[in-house]
């Protein structure tokens, strides 16, 4: 009976505390949601304080948004083929999206980060990784496209990627599924042991960001998660989380468990740096894409390339250690000052957080505690900076205001906690709706974060915005950092899935951004840069049309001579030199997308007529007042007829 | 006088006047400088993108070259030439012909740009995407203002001079004031 008195007098308080809590948060989100509406309204016009690149996830794409409005300004196809602006439909840049595995129009696109210069974000590149088929893809922030691919060989699950050294040096892309290096068939159950991980150190060309792999690390068949490069006082490290040091290849998530500590991998990039630089590392048969579009060519090409420098970390003593982490570590995140490395150890009830200056102190006084496949491991209490105890369920992500605190994500509890770097203690936390992954500060990478706002990209949606049947809309939220508290601004829909993102403020690119592409720089080999030049040109059964466009006509616009079996391929050139007067074209039938060209831009496009007949073509951008007008048709005789080839504007072709 | 007949050089240096067109879709405006010899743009492609506007109503390209651009330097330099001639060797009441001569051949030059612009604003393509009448039924002209502000269509048109110009008024108005003191002082010697 005093049992029962107990726990209902318990149960009460709970209720009681639960209702006046209820009515705290409503009469706080009232006052709240008008001045968190004043805080992200961005008049018309006006122009957004940030750039946030999220990440497609699935997508494969990159999206931009202005932050602090939650405005979507442009999804930049990278991975996958996009039908709206013909990228991997177009002769110019089917290439990009070539492998070794051949032509793969879609892939997973996870991690964006911007380039830096002294540790700070220049706002030049954006890289980003493909998942799937291991690629990564370097996006040029003057015309916000895509400008080069690299296949990643060697690897499988490109996930621990593309992040960015802090002069840009290299991008680095690490491998979560360990394989068979050089790839063999073998039975799955021997992965232990046999199967290994390679981690990709791919120099940036600092002039014009051209990728090449420098050297792969060959290390242990571990997982490798996640990475980020030291700053600071750490530049010329780079950390890797690992999970799976169990090597299981079944039944991961039991398996893959098991282990009460995994590692995070240092690796002293320019120690194995010098090592390469003076002859080190062997060349190992490869084969992998290269695909690099030129802006004066408005053109890509693909490159196979045969060959690639592997290092193994035995060869370089005191360039790799590993530091034990507690429980499948996800995030491997680096603060400003390049001291502390934050291992987000997933399953894990609390947050390890490591010191570089202990780490080379444990180093220089080679306290080791083992090794894994020769490679030492110090001891976990040796590296150790601290531990945030129990700031919540399931920490993914950790990102930095660059004043001393630093904002975690909890998958499981669902919310973004802030913490104090050094003390170790829990100061805030917010909910996320629901199930948060990474999330962005912008500049939050850097030695110089801009801690104004943190993004929070979300795994699940589900009531959050107006159902659209079983499949909802992905979404991020924004929240004010500025504060000693937290305060959740605005939910935002993205496309699928906002995986992580990179920021930084709006002035670092758009006085960069290019308004068009001068004509007189077109090296386009079938451009037309005058309505003079325009032709039609028959070779054998290939027909090619040199088009231009201006406001508003094609010219030519009555084409005559194709015949059906020819392959007709549409050199279309904008001769426009005005600021957004982009010109769309499409012919009827045609296998492939539109066209979207841009002021002083050519595209091509494939168009094999399968019918006899005259068969019309039309602008498919709304370029102008008489864009109805912008029209045309081309006559398809028989095969084997003698109509003659010609072409012509303004007059009628006999 | 010397500065004065000197300064209308300056019109080979500075544009001697600036029609901008502005509307809702350029919010930079669309621009044109007219030199003593050249029209050029306010903004890269600004000609070809006003070229490109008034195609729809039937209106010509502004050309490369007109007949004036050789006229007029061949002008500013013999009128230059003359005025240095005066400075040197002339007395104050030629100052005031050269006055006069510069006022009577600016005026000749304005009159010629604007019967150029009306040229240009009416004479008309008859197979105009779009026509426009004016109230009265007359085919509306689409002539940027000589000098000041016009609408026209969906355009405000400004036209104004520039610094080309003001070296030419100030030499003109130079003129004038060497005339001035030069007639003044020559009273003063006799008494």
């Amino acid at each position: 009976m005093k049992n029962i008195l107990k726990s209902t007098v318990a149960l009460l308080s709970v209720l009681v505390a639960f209702n006046s809590c209820d009515t705290a948060s409503k009469s706080n989100s009232g006052a709240l949601s008008s001045s968190a509406a004043e805080k992200v309204y961005v008049a018309p016009g006006e122009h957004d304080e940030f750039y946030a690149f999220i990440s497609g996830g699935f997508s494969g794409q990159l999206s931009v948004y202005g932050l602090p409005s939650g405005r979507l300004f442009k999804v930049i196809p990278v991975f996958s083929q996009d039908a709206e602006k013909a990228y991997g439909y177009n002769e110019e840049t089917k290439p990009m999206l070539n492998t070794s595995h051949g032509f793969v129009p879609w892939d997973d696109s996870h991690h964006p980060d911007i380039s830096q210069t002294n540790g700070e974000i220049d706002g030049r590149w954006v890289f980003i990784n493909g998942n799937n088929t291991p690629r990564i893809a370097k996006i040029d922030l003057s015309t916000f496209e895509t400008t080069e691919i690299i296949e990643v060989p060697n690897s499988a699950g490109n996930h621990s990627s593309s992040f960015v050294t802090e002069n840009s040096e290299y991008v680095v892309a690490g491998t979560r599924f360990s394989i068979p290096i050089p790839q063999k068939d073998m039975p799955i159950k021997d992965y232990k042991g046999n199967f290994k991980g390679a981690l990709s150190f791919i120099s940036i060309d600092p002039e014009h960001g051209h990728m090449d792999i420098k050297f792969q690390l060959i290390m242990p068949g571990f997982d490798y998660d996640l990475s980020h490069p030291g700053r600071g006082k750490s530049h010329g490290w780079f950390f890797f989380t690992t999970y799976n040091t169990e090597e299981a290849s079944t039944l991961m998530e039991v398996n893959a468990s098991q282990n009460d500590k995994d590692f995070i991998a240092a690796v002293n990039w320019k120690k194995i740096e010098d090592y390469v630089n003076n002859g080190g590392g062997t060349m190992m048969p490869a084969n992998y894409a290269h695909n690099v579009y030129n802006e004066a060519t408005h053109s890509a090409t693909s490159t196979m390339k045969k060959e690639v420098r592997v290092v193994n970390p035995l060869d370089v003593p005191g360039a790799v250690y590993f530091l034990p982490t507690p429980k499948s570590p996800h995030g491997c995140d680096v603060d400003p000052s390049g001291e502390y490395i934050v291992g987000n150890g997933k399953l894990s009830a609390n947050l390890t957080v490591h010191s570089f200056t202990k780490m080379l102190a444990a180093i220089e006084d080679n306290k080791v505690a083992g090794d894994a496949y020769g490679i030492p491991i110090l001891n976990f209490e040796d590296v150790l900076a601290g531990v945030v105890e129990q700031p919540g369920l399931g920490p993914l992500h950790t990102e930095f205001d660059g004043k001393g605190n630093a904002y975690t994500t909890f998958f499981i509890s669902s919310e973004v906690v802030k913490w104090k770097l050094g003390t170790w203690e829990v100061v805030d936390r917010q909910p996320c709706f629901y199930s948060v992954g990474h999330l962005m500060i912008p500049g939050g990478n850097s030695r110089k974060p801009f801690g104004k706002y943190v993004v929070a990209m979300n795994k699940i949606t589900k009531d959050r915005y107006l159902p659209t049947g079983p499949e909802v809309t992905q979404s991020a939220q924004l929240y004010d950092i500025s504060g000693d508290k937290m305060e959740l601004l605005l939910d935002f829909p993205t496309i699928g899935e906002p995986h992580y993102a990179a920021g930084c403020p709006a002035d670092l690119i758009k006085p960069r951004s290019k308004k068009l592409f001068k004509l007189e720089d077109n090296k386009h080999p079938y451009a037309a840069l005058s309505e003079a030049d325009t032709k039609v040109v028959r070779d054998g059964k290939t027909v090619h049309v040199y088009m231009t466009t201006i406001r508003s006509h094609f010219a030519p616009d009555n084409i005559e001579g194709v015949k059906v079996g020819d392959k007709v391929y549409f050199h279309v050139t904008n001769l426009e030199q005005d600021y957004d007067v982009p010109h769309g074209v499409s012919m009827i039938g045609a296998n492939t997308s539109e066209l979207l060209i841009m002021p002083g831009q050519t595209e091509t496009f494939l168009w094999e007529p399968k019918q006899i007949g005259v068969w019309p073509f039309y602008c498919t951008d709304f370029c102008s007042a008489l864009h109805q007008e912008m029209q045309g048709y081309v006559r398809v005789s028989p095969t084997n007829s003698n109509t003659p080839l010609k072409w012509s504007l303004g007059e009628d072709i006999e | 006088m010397f500065i004065a007949v000197l300064l209308p050089l300056g019109l080979f240096f500075f544009p001697l006047w600036k029609i901008t067109l502005e509307a809702p879709q350029y919010p930079t405006p669309l621009g044109m400088y007219i030199h003593i010899n050249d029209f050029s743009d306010v903004h890269p492609h600004d000609i070809k993108n006003i070229n490109l506007m008034n195609h729809y109503v039937g209106m010509k390209y502004i050309p490369e070259a007109i007949p004036e651009f050789k006229i007029f330097p061949i002008g500013i330099i013999i009128t230059t030439v003359i005025g240095l001639i005066i400075a040197f060797k002339g007395t104050y009441k030629w100052f005031l012909f050269w006055f006069i001569l510069m006022v009577v051949l600016s005026g000749a030059g304005l009159y010629d740009f604007y019967l150029w612009e009306h040229d240009y604003g009416h004479d008309l393509d008859p197979k105009a995407i779009m026509k426009f009448t004016n109230p009265d039924g007359s085919v509306m002209g689409f002539q940027p203002p000589l000098f000041g502000s016009k609408d026209i269509l969906n355009f405000r048109a400004h036209s104004y001079p520039r610094l080309g110009a003001f070296f030419l008024g100030l030499g003109i108005l130079g003129s004038l004031a060497a005339y001035l003191v030069g007639k003044k002082q020559n009273k003063k010697i006799p008494s």
